[in-house]
């Protein structure tokens, strides 16, 4: 108990009138990601729940270990085996040969700790750069360093293609966190999904370095397209002439961003958000119904110059970032609507257009990042027309 | 058939005049405090953008473009300088005539729009409409599709906007941003979510 009574013997030091009186922020957030927090609702009415704002987050970060971990060995399967052929570069290279642990891309270990030496410098520099934006923003304007600050960095670390340069990883989370949420005053405030709003940013602001063949499988000498941009210039059958099954597609041996390349880890964290009523079942239906809806549409509508229009659903749902949005970014809550018949037709327009830009659009071969932030826009009018239309009905019903 | 209709879908979201053009933003930025005169306001947008665009049209192709006058006998009259007047002309006495409807017919949303409404004679997405109509060379038909998607689109900007706003009424944003600023940094925001309908070709 040697922590918690120094906590409580340091406390008065932060509080009003205190000596580090200003720091207060800080103090709360060391303690109250170390320690349940103390304080208790105390004026009625009295809702009893151990579901609170820390352990919603916490689940979401604890949600995406499964993506993390497929992710990190992804990276460093697909590097390692680019390696094969072009040899070993780099300083991860060096790293690994020093401590002797090689390249060997049918060893999962060594795959692992070499795709955590990519990811690792992204997420700390996400973390420092964000949090220091947080505790800036939280010390000045008096309010909590919010732990939704861990799940703004695990999704943004995790949708960065892996060779992102770190000075860009830390410019898209500032734009992220202060443009996207902390101007309208911090976790739950915010319209947009501040992690999508700094990955849109670096989109728009960096194509070179954020989409192209070259980024995802970060070896010096070596292309390797997504799956959606070979489908987008060729048709989906291509992906697979070229050695990528659904299944592959599915578990995620693909190229693409750090955490989005496995279908199937996203959909455990899935289950798990589920679950634990995290999530709204209501979002992911929503969505995955605009998703088969429009892309079957499109499959029988058919077109004899736009090869994606045959793409069918079920490659829809494995291909690009479509699994990991709809997991962790559709269901989330802030930005989403927030009354029940809006979140199905929420989720049916992130559907409906993230088959859209991919389709449609020739200028981005993947579209649930635009398509979210589109539905984030909308989300609040739609709320608006279900509250209206239910208004009506009770007064017609009344009247 | 099938041009129109791709000229209707590109004019609503792909160029938008409030969100990819930035254009009628003093409107879109003061009235979309509140859903409901948001859409009064879109709504009287569409509708004058409906009208202005195929009657500055009209006007183009009989009265002003080089060789129109040929049905009065004057085939060598070029008036195009007339142009940018005549149109304004057009909007002003359209919008006159749409505020004393709305006055007899909608006092509250006449109320609601105040001051705003004889703007929208000014209102640069209006103009804007009537002279992307005559650089891109639009017909009878095409002009008329423009005008009343070109309004949607508009419309549809300014009610999302407004949308976003109400939600922001329960925010707590900075002393020095609250108002004008938050606006901007949002309108920008929505933009950038508009940006996923750019580079669609129709």
């Amino acid at each position: 108990m040697g922590l918690r009574s120094f906590f409580d013997r340091i406390e008065p030091q932060f509080l009003k009138g205190g000596r580090f009186e200003k720091y207060f922020p800080v103090y709360e957030m060391v303690e109250s990601f170390l320690y349940t927090p103390k304080t208790v609702t105390t004026a009625a009415p009295h809702a009893r729940s151990y579901v609170d704002m820390k352990r919603i987050m916490t689940y979401v970060v604890i949600a995406t270990i499964p993506c993390i971990l497929v992710g990190l060995w992804n990276i460093g399967y697909q590097v390692n085996t680019a390696f094969e052929t072009l040899g070993p570069s780099g300083w991860r290279a060096l790293v690994l040969d020093t401590f002797g642990i090689g390249f060997n891309a049918s060893n999962p270990f060594a795959n692992f700790l070499h795709g955590a030496l990519y990811f690792l410098p992204i997420y700390i520099t996400t973390l420092v750069v964000g949090g220091i934006w947080e505790v800036l923003f939280a010390t000045i304007r008096r309010h909590e360093v919010n732990e939704g600050f861990l799940v703004t960095s695990m999704l943004y670390a995790l949708i960065m293609p892996p060779d992102a340069p770190l000075w860009q990883v830390a410019l898209g989370i500032s734009f992220g966190v202060v443009i996207g949420k902390e101007v309208f005053g911090g976790t739950g405030k915010n319209f947009l999904n501040p992690a999508l709003t700094g990955r849109a940013f670096l989109y728009f602001a960096y194509p070179a370095n954020m989409s192209g063949d070259t980024i995802w499988t970060p070896v010096d000498g070596f292309s390797g397209a997504t799956s959606l941009a070979i489908a987008a210039a060729d048709g989906y059958q291509e992906i697979i002439a070229r050695g990528t099954t659904w299944m592959d597609s599915f578990i995620g041996v693909v190229q693409g961003s750090i955490g989005e390349t496995s279908a199937l880890a996203c959909f455990i964290g899935l289950v798990f958000l589920l679950i634990t009523k995290i999530a709204n079942w209501r979002l992911v239906v929503g969505c995955l119904a605009g998703m088969i809806g429009f892309s079957t549409l499109l499959n029988v509508i058919g077109s004899d110059t736009n090869p994606m229009f045959a793409m069918p659903w079920y490659w829809h749902l494995v291909v690009g970032g479509y699994a990991f949005g709809l997991v962790f970014m559709v269901t989330e809550p802030v930005s989403a609507s927030h009354t029940n018949l809006g979140r199905y037709i929420y989720g049916a327009l992130i559907g409906f257009m993230v088959v859209m830009i991919r389709v449609v659009n020739p200028a981005f071969p993947e579209g649930m990042m635009l398509a979210i932030l589109f539905g984030n826009v909308f989300a609040p009018l739609i709320d608006y027309f279900v509250v209206q239309a239910n208004i009506r009905r009770r007064a017609r019903r009344d009247a | 058939m099938e041009g129109l209709i791709s000229l209707a879908v590109k004019a609503i979201f792909v160029e938008n005049l409030a969100l990819s053009f930035f254009l009628g933003m003093c409107t879109f930025i003061a009235v979309s405090k509140k859903i409901s005169t948001a859409i009064g306001l879109g709504i009287s947008v569409m509708i004058v953008q409906a009208i202005t665009v195929p009657a500055n049209n009209l006007i183009l192709n009989y009265l002003l473009a080089p060789g129109a006058l040929a049905w009065a006998g004057f085939p060598d009259v070029d008036l195009t300088f007339l142009g940018l007047i005549s149109y304004i002309g057009v909007i002003a006495a359209l919008v006159q005539i749409l505020e004393m409807v709305l006055d007899k017919y909608f006092p509250p949303l006449y109320n609601a729009l105040g001051v705003f409404l004889p703007l929208i004679t000014v209102n640069c997405a209006i103009l804007g409409g009537s002279l992307f109509m005559v650089q891109r060379d639009y017909n009878f038909a095409e002009s008329l599709t423009y005008g009343v998607s070109s309004g949607f689109g508009w419309a549809l900007a300014i009610t999302a906007m407004a949308g976003v706003r109400e939600k922001l009424k329960y925010s707590d944003i900075p002393a020095g941003l609250q108002g004008l600023g938050i606006t901007f940094i949002t309108a920008g925001l929505m933009a950038m979510a508009f940006m996923s309908f750019s580079g669609v070709k129709l």
